[in-house]
């Protein structure tokens, strides 16, 4: 059978679809500087000296990487609105995105710390350098220098899984192309279109972590060698 | 009158488990299928080819599953068959799949040292017996580890297939959710029994790893 595509009623829309990416955008910048901020936390207590807070971060991590994202944010929202906290629809994606995306973080930063030679770490405390000064440069920078890459690809699925947020009707680029199919019609047409903007997010988050990347470690950028 | 969570809700829930374990096997043996000759076309000779398929994992790597599944689901409607949401989310889940396992399968065709190769070329064995007597077992080794990795990934995947009706656990667990209203309890559960399905194969991964590791220290 014949299906004649129709993508012209779409354009109308247009304005609609940027507010939705532009909402897509938001949830991700937010939810990849706190899970970055609190993955990193979690990194360093789960290698630190505290066994039971190494332990909480263990199970806290496991529980997020064993169970879907869309489980998690149901479980947040309707939740906490049965608890009597109506939270906002954004402000419960990002909630739930930050807390999904600082568990893989975590593993990701812990895998990076875990490259930094012991003697390293010794050197730098014989030379007197204090607690903080060699997490911060000993440790941490040459770690997430290291695993960079990991990191943003996860950062990526993180942005594509933020369209799970449509089920709680955050309206994102999803949820927008869901009321759009219901005004038109044109539903194929419709998730056509989304598709390549999706595919222009990602290669913007790829571009601005690249450019992060540059800016952030000055020696890759001024040797060009790999650490 | 309140509703509340019962057994036989449970056993629902169980039912729903259930079908996210089909829908996980559906998806992991098409998507393995697949993902074998994405696999197969980006280590290709011709350039081309290998430009084509890398395109393919870009596009599908860039695309929300979710977007895929819909696509699917009202592409296939489009043919005016109602389609089942069972087939919907299975071919979503296998293209997805698809990009993933042939660029994880990749890393691990290439991993295998150089070498390899050219002793099978030296002993004239032929492009595809050297890629299938010497080349595949041994990346088949180094596969293992990150491919029931991505199992996990695929499993947890499959609750997106709830959006457009299929009823597997995320979607049991809404339902009864409508009625009962305690989603704390009834999420938990959920989330629980994806845990005990997820969790194994996750440990399993990592032994692998582990094991891999000290056979190749």
């Amino acid at each position: 059978m014949r299906y004649d595509f129709d993508f012209a009623v779409l354009l109308d829309y247009w304005p609609d679809f940027l507010a939705g990416a532009w909402v897509t955008l938001q949830l991700t910048f937010l939810a990849t500087v706190f899970g970055m901020a609190i993955g990193t936390l979690c990194a360093i207590g789960a290698r630190g000296k505290r066994r039971w807070l190494a332990r909480a971060i263990g199970i806290y991590v496991e529980i997020i990487r064993n169970t879907p994202f869309l489980i998690q944010i149901f479980f947040l929202y309707f939740g906490l609105a049965s608890a009597g906290l109506r939270l906002p629809v954004f402000t419960a994606a990002v909630i739930a995105m930050v807390f999904n995306v600082a568990a893989y973080c975590s593993e990701i930063i812990r895998a990076g710390m875990d490259t930094v030679h012991p003697g390293q770490i010794e050197a730098a405390q014989s030379l007197g350098m204090s607690t903080p000064t060699i997490y911060w440069d000993v440790i941490l920078r040459p770690a997430i220098e290291r695993v960079y890459p990991a990191l943003t690809g996860q950062f990526v699925l993180m942005m594509l899984s933020s369209s799970v947020a449509s089920q709680i009707s955050t309206e994102e680029l999803t949820a927008v192309a869901n009321n759009v199919q219901s005004f038109t019609f044109r539903s194929l047409e419709t998730f056509l279109a989304i598709a390549p903007m999706y595919l222009a997010l990602a290669a913007l988050l790829k571009l601005s972590f690249w450019g992060i990347g540059l800016f952030a470690f000055p020696r890759r950028r001024r040797l060009g060698t790999a650490l | 009158m309140d509703i509340v969570f019962n057994w036989s809700y449970f056993g629902y829930l169980l039912y729903g488990a259930m079908w996210t374990l089909v829908l996980s096997a559906c998806a992991f043996v098409l998507g393995g299928a697949a993902g074998f000759l994405v696999m197969l076309a980006r280590t290709a000779q011709s350039r081309l080819i290998r430009q084509i398929a890398l395109v393919y994992v870009e596009i599908i790597q860039g695309t929300p599953l979710l977007v895929l599944l819909f696509i699917a689901y009202f592409g296939l409607g489009v043919f005016g068959i109602e389609v089942p949401p069972l087939v919907a989310a299975a071919i979503s889940l296998m293209i997805n799949a698809s990009a993933f396992l042939g660029e994880i399968w990749k890393g691990c065709v290439e991993a295998v040292p150089r070498t390899q190769r050219e002793a099978a070329e030296c002993l004239a064995l032929t492009r595809w017996q050297a890629f299938v007597d010497v080349i595949l077992p041994q990346a088949a080794r180094i596969a293992t580890p990150p491919t029931v990795g991505f199992m996990v990934q695929m499993l947890k995947n499959t609750s997106l297939a709830s959006v457009v009706g299929f009823v597997e656990l995320t979607r049991a667990a809404q339902v009864i959710n409508n009625s009962t209203i305690q989603p704390f309890l009834v999420f938990g559960i959920a989330g629980t029994m994806y845990f005990v399905l997820c969790y194994p194969l996750t440990a399993w991964s990592r032994s692998l790893e582990r094991t891999l590791n000290v056979g190749r220290r």
